[in-house]
């Protein structure tokens, strides 16, 4: 499986081939608890990093969701518009959010590996 | 900066449950448990929810013509409360705002003196005890009780669950209140709550809380539940949070509170802010509070504007989530009254994208209250 990086925003990045996979990491979804709703990008929409490109809302609150790279969304997650508790049981896997093919690849090497991750959730809590 | 956060006589509990502890009303509190806010919510509606809200403010109004006294304060009808019976209540400002809402119990003491219960809301505690110690004449004393916590076992099990442990307390209606023990605990309990589901709130001394709650969640069908179902399950009940639903610009008349102002208090008019209320009565609020219902799944959150079909600004959301019960998003706002007739077609304003509604009645569930 291709490795996954992480950005500061609790977002998961996967390069497959020409696009990269998104979604939220695990520790995101158990802070956001039961997840209701998810409002996904439009395809063929150009978003810079850091970008705030879709919205997750939990029971309680509506939290963002940001591009952690920049590029042209290729691809949304349709299944979570029926099952969005894919989020919760599935987080790197079922419930990821959307494909960005990349138009700075570069950025990739700029998120956290696995355990960098680890240590930065470790630091903010 | 960080802000010292008060705790609840249950907080040890709350961590070692595995709360998720936030900061409401300058108290550390639990958000949910590991159970998530969709179970807990849903396990109160099926079966019994224990939920600490020892934050809120608790005192005694002790002494003589009491109920007279809060009549000052209050359009409720507060004489009228008979023994071991607890009524809701607003305590209005001049203007007719909602200062806050609360609940008055005639609850005689043991002795058989003149004792009125009362409980307020957390974050306006200081200032309706303020408030209410300020009018009174002398020979009445306001007695906070800091020193007691405030438990809700709220649900359809919640009083089969504590019958046996609990002397007197099947045996209440709806909005009756009773000082007995629990587990052999000194506890004022009314059978009251607000879930929308039948249940009781326990009043009991902060030292023995603790016990208290170990030995309820330990009885049959009774789990743990944090502020976030109890949230949802207020709104699903079609109930105000005061500061989102209700506050001081707000009337009862707006709210749709009326029925909480007493008759004669309506024929006296002898109230603060009868007179807006007496006016909006006469010839309509300005505005309506609201039940809605967004299409679709998607959640309307406080302070997203209404609006027409036509994209006209009609009103505002005041609470707004997912309702796991109704497992659909609700919400409840203020709308011009000409668009707060049931199934008025509306649009709300989210994140930009205009969110087709509908004004629905409330509550979205049914009550399911005692008899």
């Amino acid at each position: 499986m291709a490795e996954m990086k992480f950005s500061k925003d609790h977002e998961w990045v996967r390069l497959e081939g020409d696009a990269a996979t998104i979604g939220i990491t695990d520790h995101a979804q158990q802070a956001l608890g039961d997840v209701v709703f998810v409002d996904l990008p439009e395809l063929g929409r150009v978003v810079t990093a850091g970008e705030a490109c879709a919205v997750v809302e939990s029971v309680k609150a509506a939290s963002d969701v940001y591009a952690p790279i920049s590029g042209r969304i290729v691809d949304v997650n349709s299944a979570l518009a029926e099952s969005p508790s894919l989020i919760n049981s599935e987080p790197t896997s079922g419930g990821w959010f959307f494909r960005i093919e990349p138009s700075t690849p570069v950025e990739f090497d700029g998120l956290m590996d696995e355990a960098g991750y680890a240590s930065f959730v470790e630091s903010v809590a | 900066m960080t802000e010292t956060l008060r705790e609840t006589p249950l907080a040890d509990l709350h961590r070692e449950l595995g709360g998720r502890m936030v900061p409401f009303a300058g108290y550390a509190m639990p958000v949910q448990y590991p159970a998530g806010i969709m179970a807990e919510h849903l396990h109160c509606r099926a079966r019994a929810s224990l939920f600490d809200v020892s934050h809120m403010g608790q005192a005694e109004l002790v002494g003589v013509d009491g109920a007279a006294a809060l009549e000052k304060l209050t359009p409720a009808d507060v004489l009228g409360l008979k023994p071991q019976r607890q009524r809701y209540a607003l305590l209005t400002s001049d203007e007719g705002g909602i200062l806050d809402d609360f609940m008055v119990a005639n609850l005689p003491t043991p002795e058989g003196g003149e004792r009125l219960f009362l409980v307020v809301n957390a974050g306006n505690k200081d200032a309706d005890f303020d408030r209410i110690a300020a009018a009174l004449p002398p020979g009445l004393r306001l007695l906070r009780r800091e020193d007691r916590a405030l438990l809700a076992l709220q649900g359809p099990e919640a009083v089969a669950a504590i019958a046996e442990h609990a002397p007197g307390v099947a045996a209440l209606g709806f909005m009756g209140i009773v000082e007995t023990t629990l587990f052999g605990v000194h506890a004022i309990i009314s059978r009251s709550g607000y879930t929308g589901e039948d249940g009781v709130e326990i009043s009991l001394p902060g030292e023995r809380a603790e016990e208290v709650a170990r030995s309820l969640l330990k009885l049959d069908g009774v789990a743990p539940a944090g502020l976030g179902a109890r949230d949802s399950l207020r709104l699903e009940a079609g109930l105000c949070l005061h500061g989102n639903d209700i506050d001081a610009t707000t009337s009862a008349t707006e709210a749709g509170l009326i029925w909480s102002i007493g008759k004669r208090r309506r024929m006296a008019w002898d109230f603060p802010g009868a007179e807006r209320v007496r006016d909006e009565m006469a010839s309509g609020p300005l505005r309506r509070r609201v039940g809605l219902r967004p299409e679709g799944r998607q959640p309307a959150r406080a302070h997203s504007i209404i609006q027409t079909v036509d994209g006209t600004p009609v009103g505002e959301v005041t609470s707004g989530g997912f309702g796991p019960s109704a497992n659909a998003p609700i919400a409840m706002g203020y709308v011009a009254p000409e668009y707060a007739a049931d199934g008025t077609a509306l649009e709300i304003l989210v994140r930009g994208k205009a969110l087709p509604c509908r004004v629905a009645a409330m509550p979205f569930i049914p009550h399911r209250y005692a008899r």
